[in-house]
């Protein structure tokens, strides 16, 4: 697995306590960047009764039993605080943001911790561009980065030859092939752009500056707004630094219908896949019918902006205690 | 059949791919934030050794390679097969040409080597890091001259030809690396 000094005993942290210091700075430089900026930090719950649906992204479960148990005793952690955060956005909250803890399952590698330090914050009245912005100004602020490139989903692929809005699967897997990637048997168009954009693109991003990609297929709007057109592109982001995807953002959906026709979506999806079908989340769509003032939103894995900010290749070389040693 | 969910892997591991046996090179994770999860592994193939690059969607599973690492004892050569024997169970297995490769010219009889068996089938053959081997054939040596740094061709009894000190004499016994063919030490009687 390791990155760190896996001779060191099981008991102590892996990474010296220097590195410890230094993420520590980083986190208060995080902080001093908000507070400068007059948003509200907020704190929101890591245990809900009902989880993202996401196809690709498994929330891990814990039971409660006791005083106001939940259906089944059964409590999701986040993956992502976006539910709570828009819940407080149509409360009024105005811009908020938080550093807060977020689990996914089955994720472990190089870049991936089951568990790690998510940046998140929303900005009404801004959409996904001005964010990118703001996100800029951040990784500047962190890393030193300033070189800013921004191009659109469909210009990483048009090099490869592939329109990545209208060709259809087929096309795709063709173009892995052509790149030398034998497509795993199963992969539905997404999957296979998934498959060409991280192991023939996503390497290159980020090398010389950051790197923001913007204007996703529908197919992969997630939380985003779609805008009409053809083709019709989600306002999405994402930003890339050393080949590693450092945030996503979104121009917010706020339209509760679709996205309750989302979440159905996505169980439908789960459920083909043999997948756990997690409680959507019924409290996020009354806020939604109540109100979502516009708004631009992102979620910044900050164990990833730290490993750039201090040189690291391996996400165990900036956490005191990886999986391994948890 | 056993088969290895993709969470399985790491290097070293052995896994059946389009028919023939593979050993786990590197694993490497690899997911988009919202995207689907792959895991990239580099195999080697270990009938011809070849090293190629291959992708699974995690949580797929592949079929394990039924390959065992054995110390077996080599026996004998019969012009086309090498013998060898489990010294425990005394049972049998002959290897050809391609699982010997350059483990051939090193082998002694009674020798005790790493036999990695496919199936039951030998797929490659280790030979000891250290052999002791008789000289058959090399000029003559000069007397006296033990410090200089000078060498020369020498045959040993199983055929391999090695670089020696020039006060190597036919009939000595060597001491040879064999990841590297180099000579050791002279082996005193």
């Amino acid at each position: 697995m390791g990155a760190a000094d896996n001779r060191e005993p099981a008991w102590k942290p892996a990474i010296p306590i220097t590195r410890l210091r230094e993420r520590a700075e980083l986190l208060e430089q995080v902080r001093a960047f908000f507070r400068q900026r007059g948003l509200l930090e907020v704190e929101t719950p890591v245990l809900s009764a009902a989880a993202v649906t996401d196809p690709n992204l498994e929330s891990l479960v814990t039971e409660y039993r006791g005083p106001g148990a939940p259906p089944r005793e059964r409590l999701y952690l986040q993956t992502s605080p976006e539910f709570p955060m828009k819940r407080l956005l149509a409360a009024g909250s105005g811009p908020i943001w938080q550093i807060c803890r977020v689990f996914r399952g089955g994720e472990r590698g190089a870049r991936h911790n089951p568990e790690f330090t998510m940046l998140e914050w929303y900005r009404p009245g801004w959409d996904h561009h001005r964010l990118m912005d703001e996100v800029a100004e951040l990784v500047w602020a962190i890393c030193g980065e300033s070189t800013v490139r921004r191009r659109t989903y469909a210009e990483l692929f048009r090099p490869l030859g592939l329109d990545a809005h209208g060709d259809p699967q087929p096309v795709c897997e063709e173009a892995a092939r052509s790149l030398g990637l034998e497509p795993p048997p199963g992969l539905d168009r997404d999957g296979l752009l998934d498959l060409i954009l991280s192991h023939a693109v996503v390497p290159g991003l980020g090398s010389d500056g950051i790197d923001f990609v913007h204007e996703f297929p529908e197919s992969q709007a997630a939380l985003a707004r779609v805008r009409p057109g053809h083709p019709a592109v989600a306002e999405r982001f994402e930003c890339f630094l050393q080949g590693m995807e450092i945030a996503n953002g979104f121009h917010e959906l706020g339209d509760a219908e679709e996205q309750a026709r989302r979440f159905r979506r996505d169980l439908d999806v789960r459920r083909s896949r043999g997948r756990p079908e997690p409680p959507m989340d019924h409290r996020l769509l009354q806020a939604l019918h109540h109100g979502l003032p516009d708004c631009a939103g992102v979620a910044m894995g900050l164990d990833r902006l730290f490993m750039v900010a201090l040189g690291a290749t391996h996400i165990d070389q900036v956490l005191a205690f990886p999986l391994e040693r948890a | 059949m056993a088969s290895y969910s993709t969470n399985e892997f790491k290097s070293g591991l052995k896994i059946m791919l389009d028919g023939d046996p593979y050993t786990i090179v590197e694993n490497e994770f690899v997911k988009p934030g919202k995207g689907q999860a792959f895991n990239r592994v580099r195999v080697r193939n270990l009938k011809t050794g070849k090293v190629i690059d291959r992708t699974f969607k995690s949580g797929d599973s592949v079929e394990a390679a039924d390959v065992l690492d054995t110390e077996l004892q080599y026996l004998y050569n019969d012009g086309e097969f090498w013998h060898f024997m489990d010294p425990q169970t005394f049972e049998q297995v002959a290897a050809g040409k391609a699982a010997i490769g350059d483990a051939a010219k090193w082998l002694k009889e009674q020798d005790v080597c790493t036999v990695t068996l496919w199936n039951g089938e030998p797929l490659s053959v280790e030979p000891p890091n250290f052999v002791e081997l008789k000289v058959v054939e090399t000029d003559p040596g000069l007397r006296g001259d033990t410090s200089s740094g000078g060498n020369k061709p020498a045959t040993l009894e199983t055929g391999a030809v090695v670089r020696v000190p020039l006060f190597i004499e036919i009939g000595e016994v060597l001491k040879i690396d064999t990841r590297s063919g180099d000579y050791v030490s002279r082996v005193k009687d």
